[in-house]
């Protein structure tokens, strides 16, 4: 990102979301996080029973038909929510932008679990005569599904498809659209995150086989990142789907402007399918700070990835404190304690909470940290209560995945120059 | 069945795919994706819930018969007589 002239720099400018216990929408979202609120609820999944969940309610007709959404994808129907939203918040009406020249790029964890684990169940009340697995498999299931399901919506003919990056897809795809811009490929970008993992028993299932499921009696306590106590993931759904565009743009459309993406980086473990690598994640927030041109000090909030897993808290903590290491100015927080891993939503929805700290420049609270865990301690973690900082200036929004791959992007205040 | 029931079965099994569906004006001779919001996926759709409800399989090259609501009636009327 050397060159900063306004044709290269790329700022978003609307916001749409769903975010789980109902928060359907910035402003909603951002009181509930300011007030310490979880959206955490139970799920009763098939063959498994119960366990706590993030579960998003929003107005899912308000974009498309019944009809529509029971053929799509959960997946769509949040991702076309979402990019109805965004592009109502950010006043683009295709007057601004050529529907060719936009383009949507959709970060998810997984796609087509859900689908196959429902058809698979739908046959087996038919002796698994497969005379009775439904034809809308396939376009439900091909992995561009979420993104294509909102060109159809928004008669969007630019390109369109999705990025698969475990639980670091929402920022792959914020870089993805990027980079789109950069090379003149696009003129807008809708680009986000999307998970539909709630409806799925193997996801749930396959992280209690790991011992990586949270429990707890109340679902609301289930999703407690660097606490001592913590006990495993709180799977979500969810989406977020941003308006990235290019300064000079924006500008000439009299733009809202929420931030500007100022760096980024992913790179990968090389080592193991499931375990963390601290060393590794530290490298990619410096990847993200060199491409920024910014000094660790020049972030005022972290949004730590901690999911809640014994071992992925600390390896991040650790990270942040080798990179992070005199920075007294530099505050941390976890949105997954509120919403749980909204997986591919994960990066966009927990940019999307911190957003605000622009304007209102809070930082909000992690919460269900009653005994902090020693070992992830971070100077700066705020925790309990929002805090009110005189400025802030950056976001550095860490979001890591299975397979090894680390995500890491930067956000700063917009100023004009 | 009576042809009747079968009628209301075929608007029911639309209404199940789209509840917005309309059939105050339904013209029963006139092609049913003219009329309703419905394309072959959908008609595939009906295909597979007579399916599942009846065990009724429908030979692909016999789909033109479900075309309007009286030919639907007309085809199905045989083979649903002992239902």
């Amino acid at each position: 990102m050397s060159d900063k002239s306004a044709h290269n720099r790329f700022v978003l400018t609307g916001v749409g979301l769903t975010a789980p216990g109902g928060a359907n929408d910035p402003a909603e979202y951002r009181r509930r996080l300011l007030a310490g609120e979880s959206g955490i609820t139970s799920i009763d999944l098939r063959y498994m029973g119960k366990a706590p969940a993030g579960i998003c309610s929003f107005p899912e007709t308000k974009y498309r038909k019944k009809k529509e959404n029971k053929r799509g994808t959960r997946a769509g129907c949040i991702g076309v929510y979402c990019a109805a939203e965004a592009l109502s918040d950010a006043g683009i009406d295709f007057t601004q932008y050529d529907r060719s020249r936009t383009g949507v790029y959709i970060g998810l964890t997984e796609h087509g679990t859900v689908e196959t684990e429902n058809e698979v169940y739908n046959i087996s009340r038919f002796e698994y005569n497969i005379d009775y697995w439904t034809h809308h498999h396939n376009p439900r299931t091909v992995l561009n599904n979420p993104a294509g399901e909102i060109t159809m919506n928004q008669g969007i003919t630019g390109p369109h498809y999705s990025i698969g990056a475990a639980c670091a897809a929402g920022n792959a795809a914020l870089i993805q659209g990027l980079q789109m811009l950069q090379l003149g490929e696009v003129d807008l970008a809708l680009c986000g995150g999307i998970s539909e993992c709630v409806g799925s028993f193997g996801i749930f299932a396959s992280f209690r086989a790991q011992g990586a499921l949270a429990e707890h009696v109340d679902p609301t306590k289930a999703s407690r990142p660097l606490d001592r106590d913590r006990n495993g993931i709180v799977i979500s759904e969810g989406g977020c789907v941003f308006t990235l565009e290019r300064l000079d743009s924006a500008l000439a459309r009299g733009a809202k402007i929420y931030g500007e993406l100022a760096g980024y980086a992913i790179n990968s473990d090389a080592r193991d399918f499931v375990l963390p690598y601290g060393p590794r994640q530290s490298q990619c927030m410096r990847a993200a700070l060199d491409r920024a041109g910014m000094q660790p000090s020049d972030i005022t909030i972290i949004n730590t990835h901690a999911t809640g897993t014994r071992q992925g808290d600390v390896e991040e903590c650790r990270a942040i404190r080798e990179v992070f290491a005199d920075c007294p100015r530099t505050y941390a927080n976890n949105t997954k304690s509120h919403i749980g891993h909204a997986m591919g939503a994960a990066g966009v929805l927990e940019l999307a909470g911190n957003l605000p700290s622009f304007t209102d420049n809070m930082v909000h609270p992690t919460i269900n940290l009653d005994n902090l865990d020693p070992e992830c301690a971070l100077p700066g973690l705020v925790a309990g209560s929002p805090r009110k900082l005189e400025h802030v200036d950056a976001l550095l929004n860490n979001s890591f995945g299975m397979v090894g791959i680390n995500s890491v992007i930067i956000v700063k205040r917009f100023v004009a120059n | 069945m009576t042809r009747d029931e079968i009628k209301d079965l075929i608007l029911e099994i639309i209404e199940d795919i789209d509840e917005d569906a309309e059939f105050d004006n339904l013209d029963a001779d006139a092609p049913l994706r003219d009329q309703l919001d419905l394309d072959s996926m959908d008609f595939l759709d009906i295909v597979m819930e007579l399916r599942k409800r009846y065990k009724l399989q429908i030979p692909e090259e016999e789909y033109p018969e479900l075309a309007t609501l009286t030919s639907c009636v007309n085809y199905l009327e045989p083979k649903l007589k002992d239902v």
